[in-house]
């Protein structure tokens, strides 16, 4: 499983120090989110499209990505004008769909690829465990970070064991129908899996006991900020604030 | 069953973060240290197994399976479904970093819910009544956690009464396979490793 896309590259992005990261986007996003009207939105949508293109990611993995997400939004644009009160553009049958209706729809488009595109630029370009590495710096409960670093590191070798166990039923001439049996089967397969984890859970435990682990993990590397990160976060934190001001206040 | 950023008002979105905080809080008291890997490694099988989809006539659905997780995990839900849902923010950005409050506690709060009310029938009942109540289980996973979603929808405005109408019957379906999946998988457990429904306690 291939799963950090954006995480390769060599770009302003991708060497910036991941607490600082987390520290201008929590922000940036939270004032997108609780922004109102279209004027807003439409300045963040521009400043994120702004960030993405200093990162130089690809823009078809970016597009593949911005589908999926608008999915849902697709499916607002298909009741939400009809159901906001507001004057008439068209009808159709008994429905109408209203001026009120489309801009806040399109407020919501905005927004929401304004916060993604951001995410991807600037959380997306980091691995994800330097992001988990960041998250200790900020406080977040230890136990939390460590529950994150083991569910991340073990996807992989889980999917290993599913992939293993799928083969073992193709082998078995397992067909995939709307029947009992096909969903018995994938239970049993789910069960395989959850039991197979748990076996496993007890080994890395006695493993860590084995190595000494007392409840603490050692970080080896540890960040340091740079004058790129300080005059990106002051910069960030800057646009934060009067997109605060001038839409929020 | 997740709500993209943008969409939710501020006050959904707040009371979301808070009432995730407090059943994470809650998690991670029970979540002892020596409990981590087991923890961390069952919700990485709940990420593979929520990759499955499974044929629903011409069409397929994806499996959730928050009630079984619920099952097995308890209060640990909580902090389980967070990261998860943390790692889809970070690498595909599905759901979102904004609405992370919202969307955990609409999929952790039912499994919670379906723990309370059925894991000890699982555990100790005959095998009738556990199949019942493992059927429970997936049904009340995903149909609260349906519900759940229409609320935070509806709350942020009435324009998306029709939106939050349209998730709940979407998910009907959903509910009776979960439902069925969770029946035989918690007697699966129960019949090869009953010590993971003891899990969450």
């Amino acid at each position: 499983m291939h799963l950090e896309e954006f995480a390769e590259g060599n770009s302003f992005f991708h060497r910036l120090d991941p607490r600082v990261k987390f520290i201008t986007i929590m922000p940036y996003i939270f004032v997108i989110a609780i922004m109102q009207g279209t004027k807003g939105p439409l300045l963040a949508l521009i400043i994120s499209l702004l960030i993405v293109a200093f990162t130089r990611i690809s823009v078809k993995k970016l597009i593949g990505r911005l589908i999926v997400v608008n999915t849902f939004i697709f499916i607002l644009w298909i009741f939400l004008p009809f159901s906001y009160p507001g004057d008439a553009v068209f009808h159709i049958g008994p429905l109408e769909a209203t001026h009120e209706g489309f801009l806040y729809v399109l407020s919501i488009t905005l927004k929401a690829n304004a916060i993604v595109l951001a995410t991807i630029a600037i959380l997306g370009t980091s691995e994800v465990f330097s992001l988990a590495h960041a998250l200790v710096h900020l406080k977040v409960p230890d136990k939390l970070v460590h529950l994150f670093f083991f569910f991340y590191r073990y996807i992989s070798v889980l999917h290993e064991e599913y992939e293993r166990l799928e083969n073992a039923m193709a082998i078995r001439a397992f067909k995939a129908k709307t029947n009992m049996h096909t969903y018995r089967t994938y239970a049993y397969l789910v069960g395989m899996l959850i039991i197979r984890s748990y076996d496993r859970s007890q080994r890395i435990y006695k493993a860590m006991l084995c190595r000494g682990f007392k409840g603490k993990f050692r970080v080896m590397s540890h960040f340091e900020l740079k004058r790129g990160d300080v005059v990106f976060g002051l910069l960030m934190t800057l646009i934060t604030s009067v997109m605060g001001l001038l839409f929020i206040l | 069953m997740h709500i993209s950023e943008g969409v939710l008002s501020a006050p959904v979105l707040v009371t979301g973060a808070l009432l995730t905080s407090a059943g994470t809080a809650l998690g991670l008291k029970k979540m002892t240290y020596e409990r981590i890997p087991e923890v961390a490694v069952l919700s990485s099988a709940f990420f593979v197994a929520s990759l499955i989809h499974v044929p629903v006539g011409p069409s397929s659905v994806h499996l959730i399976l928050n009630g079984l997780l619920g099952i097995l995990l308890g209060w640990m839900a909580f902090p389980s479904i967070l990261v998860a849902l943390l790692l889809q923010a970070l690498l595909f950005q599905f759901g979102g970093f904004t609405s992370l409050g919202v969307n955990t506690f609409n999929m952790a709060a039912p499994a919670v819910i379906a723990y309370y009310l059925f894991n000890i029938p699982i555990r100790r009942a005959n095998h009738f009544i556990g199949i019942l109540s493992g059927f429970g289980a997936g049904l009340t996973g995903v149909g609260l956690g349906a519900l759940f979603v229409a609320i935070a929808l509806v709350s942020t405005g009435e324009g998306f009464l029709n939106v939050a109408k349209v998730v709940v019957v979407a998910h009907l379906p959903v509910m009776l396979i979960e439902g069925i999946i969770t029946a035989f998988c918690v007697t699966f457990l129960k019949k090869v490793k009953p010590e993971i429904l003891e899990v969450g306690r």
